[in-house]
């Protein structure tokens, strides 16, 4: 029997029937798009178009398009691919993670955030694959035998671990989403009325047809790939890491690396979420699923990985001084005072000092707080990688090649354009998706639906 | 005539559950149960066993364990050993701190996706099929036993409708 204890709050609020579930998750693929939803998407893919054309623009003119210098010759790319990465992790950590902890929160919410992992993983992969420069060469980063006899790729090299631990993290977080996905496209093919749909949602739902032996293997094939997705996604972000902790750049030679950037990959990825379930949550009036419970669960992961951050940021310049090599002192005293103060501290308001300010019961349940601090996140999350790549690079081991990075229209062009197309893709997905994963929701109706804990509470 | 399948119909997975046992206990067998969601300790009230598809995943984990171990060490120890900074090129045993990256990543990647296929081909689901549900409510919010009444269609009705159904139907077979 279904039980759970009257004093947690409920996650599903109103008095939902099965019925009610399918009808309104379905109700935004079925209706029409508004006004906003194709202002917003028009915006989104201008930006987008933009993007394309400075892609465009750099592989027909080479990088040399781009602000890089000889001595910074990574920075807006290499800071994005992290940033992009990194908000991917949110949704593989609300999809795995919290189902190996049995954590019912994350029914409303797992879909749209699996969904967030994989549209950002796609703009992530961008940026190594056009800072190649000859972008048509890219198969060299595969294991495959080539005209030059066999020259093969390097194993001990983090920068092929990287390859393999985005092309993974990519497929696994696919194959997971898509599993997820099928009892619910079933769900739009059994109700859709205009053939087409029907036809479409037809081949999407692999002919699922929800039998108890399908169901028993679909809940252990998701058991184990949560199980096979919670280390995956902690090795992704450890080996983005080592890209930067196993070279001897100081301010990048660290081993505490692989857990702050894993940390700090939650924090940004969280506060992506926030952003988009906010606005979800409104335009498809889905605030009876997603819950201001569900908003304060999600500050609470948030304030926590901000504070590990905080704590990182805090060792690091700690370990700089203790060591007592005069390189690495040297680089987190010119990250906090050199010319580039305002990119360190910009970082540390953002990502150490607001998000403590959650521990207000207040302010955290507060919906339009919320929205705005996740936007402080992110932009923070991005100073952070801009300051660890950039600042570490621009005064090298030799005064003369002193230098600064200015990015060009293109670097900012790019950037802007995978902004755009993360949107792109997540509008037409809202729009076309079931957004929340119905099936599972079902499941919890009775356990931690409004009505039902109070029958419970005053039946039984 | 004599081979037909009679669908009851269910409005709510307690019912459902506690009516799948009575009817065993009656000792009619049921055929399949289609719901729109995972009901839990489903399968234990049909009887069924235990899925082996974790076993199954297990061994595609160690395959591609063994894949990674041995592509690198064909590709940087035999065929063609190189000095990177050092690093024992001629040795696999010490070379392979920096291989476990990498075997890893290729373990998860073939547990999951071949875990995905064994899945997907076991339960028959492939883009363009047929649904396999035989009434489009059972992905919404009804939950349907069907039983293959073998002739004694009155025994299996009446089963049923006392399990709490909301609906019987019956279809012949073809």
């Amino acid at each position: 029997m279904h039980y759970e204890s009257p004093i947690r709050e409920p996650l599903i609020v109103g008095d939902k029937s099965y019925g009610d579930i399918s009808r309104e998750i379905a109700a935004p693929i079925e209706g029409k798009a508004n006004r906003s939803w194709w202002i917003v998407f028009s915006i989104s893919l201008v930006a987008f178009l933009w993007g394309v054309g400075c892609i465009l623009y750099t592989i027909g003119e080479g990088i040399g398009v781009w602000g890089l210098n000889k001595t910074v010759g990574w920075a807006w790319d290499i800071t994005n691919f992290v940033w992009w990465v990194g908000i991917g992790h949110a949704g593989t950590l609300i999809s795995a993670v919290l189902l190996l902890f049995r954590q019912k929160w994350r029914m409303s919410i797992n879909r749209s955030s699996e969904a967030m992992t994989i549209f950002a993983v796609v703009q992530a992969a961008l940026f190594p694959g056009i800072h190649m420069g000859r972008i048509w060469l890219a198969y060299f980063v595969f294991p495959i035998p080539n005209q030059f006899g066999s020259l093969w790729v390097n194993f001990n090299s983090p920068l092929l671990w990287d390859v393999f631990a985005i092309s993974t993290y990519f497929s696994v977080s696919l194959v997971f989403w898509y599993i997820g996905l099928i009892p619910d496209f079933a769900m739009i093919r059994d109700r859709a009325i205009r053939p087409a749909a029907k036809r479409i949602y037809g081949i999407l739902s692999f002919g699922w047809g929800g039998k108890a032996k399908h169901w028993q293997r679909f809940e252990e094939v998701s058991l184990v790939l949560a199980g096979l997705a919670t280390p995956l996604v902690l090795s992704v972000h450890t080996i983005v890491s080592f890209d930067f902790a196993t070279s001897v750049i100081p301010g990048w030679h660290t081993t505490i690396f692989p857990p702050y950037f894993v940390a700090g990959a939650i924090f940004s990825g969280f506060a992506m979420v926030q952003t988009l379930l906010i606005i979800m949550r409104k335009v498809l009036n889905y605030e009876h699923y997603i819950t201001i419970k569900h908003i304060e669960y999600m500050n609470i992961i948030i304030m926590l990985t901000g504070s590990i951050v905080g704590i990182a940021y805090i060792t690091e310049l700690f370990i700089a001084w203790y060591s007592g090599v005069e390189y690495e002192s040297y680089a987190f005293l010119n990250r906090a005072t050199g010319p580039y103060w305002w990119a360190y501290w910009s970082m540390m308001t953002c990502n150490v000092i607001s998000p403590q300010l959650m521990w207000s019961k207040k302010l955290r349940t507060n919906i339009v707080f919320t929205f705005f601090l996740s936007i402080v996140v992110n932009i923070g999350m991005w100073f952070e990688r801009f300051v660890i790549i950039v600042t570490s690079l621009h005064r090298d081991y030799l005064p003369s090649s002193w230098t600064m990075f200015e990015p060009t229209f293109v670097d900012v062009g790019i950037f802007v354009g995978t902004i755009g197309f993360f949107f792109v893709l997540f509008l037409l997905y809202s729009r076309t998706f079931p957004v929340i994963a119905q099936a599972e929701l079902k499941t919890i109706l009775k356990s931690s639906g409004s009505e039902h804990k109070k029958l419970h509470h005053h039946g039984e | 005539m004599a081979n037909k399948v009679i669908h009851g119909i269910f409005d709510d997975d307690d019912v459902l559950l506690k009516g799948v046992k009575e009817i065993r206990e009656r000792g009619i067998s049921i055929d399949e149960v289609y719901t729109p969601f995972p009901v839990h300790g489903l399968d234990h009230a049909l009887g069924l066993a235990r899925t082996r598809i974790s076993i199954a995943a297990f061994f595609y984990g160690i395959m591609g364990t063994m894949l990674a171990s041995l592509m690198m060490y064909y590709m940087m120890i035999a065929d063609w050993p190189q000095n990177i900074g050092g690093k024992p090129s001629f040795s696999f045993l010490q070379n392979m701190p920096s291989f476990v990256p990498i075997m890893f990543e290729v373990t998860v990647l073939c547990a999951s996706h071949l875990m995905a296929i064994t899945f997907l081909i076991r339960c028959g689901l492939f883009p363009g099929a047929k649904a396999q549900n035989p009434d489009p409510r059972t992905t919404d919010d009804k939950f349907l036993v069907e039983i293959n009444s073998d002739g004694n269609d009155e025994a299996v009705r009446q089963a049923l409708m006392d399990a709490g159904a909301v609906e019987v139907n019956e279809q012949e077979l073809a």
